[in-house]
């Protein structure tokens, strides 16, 4: 008989508050449907752009954030076997060193830990309904910020 | 049909959302960009450009996809998350 295997816990969550990245970890650790070999995380954080921006301003599309990130982090749990994985998408005025961004990814093993939370972001910057707004160090508001080329070609690569 | 704009297209049209009631010929994506365009100088502004992605029903289409009876559809620049 063939058993099925395990369904991964998706953990994904969209707020304006800081999230506590220990906290996290553990409860992903907690959470996995197989014994968590490798724990991957990645932070994404506000920068200042050499001193210009004073914060980003993220809007999103409430309901599809949550939706369309669940969609690519479920996509990343089936493709690498992930035992758990957790995104948390923050959204509203961000000061430079604050973060933006959490994906951890668990797997029996760390090759797939790693290329599973590269893959989440890889799409969640070209998929995922979110927008910086650029705020500037003289006060003034600036432009929202472009896509770049380089994420549609990191997220073709997969 | 509720219309949802984001980012510099909310800012252009000047509204986040409205609800519209299409004429039964808009049945696509690019129709209703079309019918969208002649309503003023502000959603010209707005869309009178290739970058507008669209999501019928909080899912992302392509091309000029079939509106069918979507409830909402929301238009808005590429994405910068992450």
């Amino acid at each position: 008989m063939r058993v099925p295997a395990p369904t991964a816990s998706v953990v994904v969550r969209v707020q304006a508050e800081p999230f506590d990245l220990a906290a996290e970890v553990a409860a992903l650790k907690a959470a996995a449907a197989s014994e968590p070999g490798a724990i991957v995380t990645f932070t994404g954080i506000c920068r200042s752009e050499s001193g210009k921006l004073t914060a980003l301003e993220l809007e999103h599309y409430p309901g599809m954030a949550e939706a369309e990130i669940a969609r690519i982090a479920a996509g990343a749990a089936e493709r690498w076997s992930l035992g758990a994985v957790t995104v948390v998408h923050r959204y509203g005025k961000l000061e430079p060193g604050k973060d933006i961004v959490l994906v951890a990814a668990a797997a029996p093993h760390r090759g797939a830990a790693f290329e599973a939370a590269s893959y989440i972001m890889d799409y969640m910057k070209t998929r995922a309904p979110f927008w910086k707004k650029e705020h500037l160090a003289d006060g003034t508001s600036g432009d929202w910020v472009a896509p770049k080329n380089a994420d549609d070609d990191a997220a073709a690569k997969w | 049909m509720k219309l949802k704009y984001f980012a510099w297209v909310r800012e252009r049209i000047g509204v986040a959302e409205e609800d519209v009631d299409l004429p039964p010929d808009v049945s696509t994506t690019g129709a209703l960009l079309d019918w969208l365009r002649a309503r003023g100088d502000g959603y010209a502004l707005a869309l009178d450009t290739g970058a507008i992605r669209v999501a019928v029903d909080q899912v992302h289409v392509q091309g000029d996809a079939p509106l069918g009876d979507a409830r909402e559809v929301a238009l808005f620049p590429p994405m910068t998350g992450g």
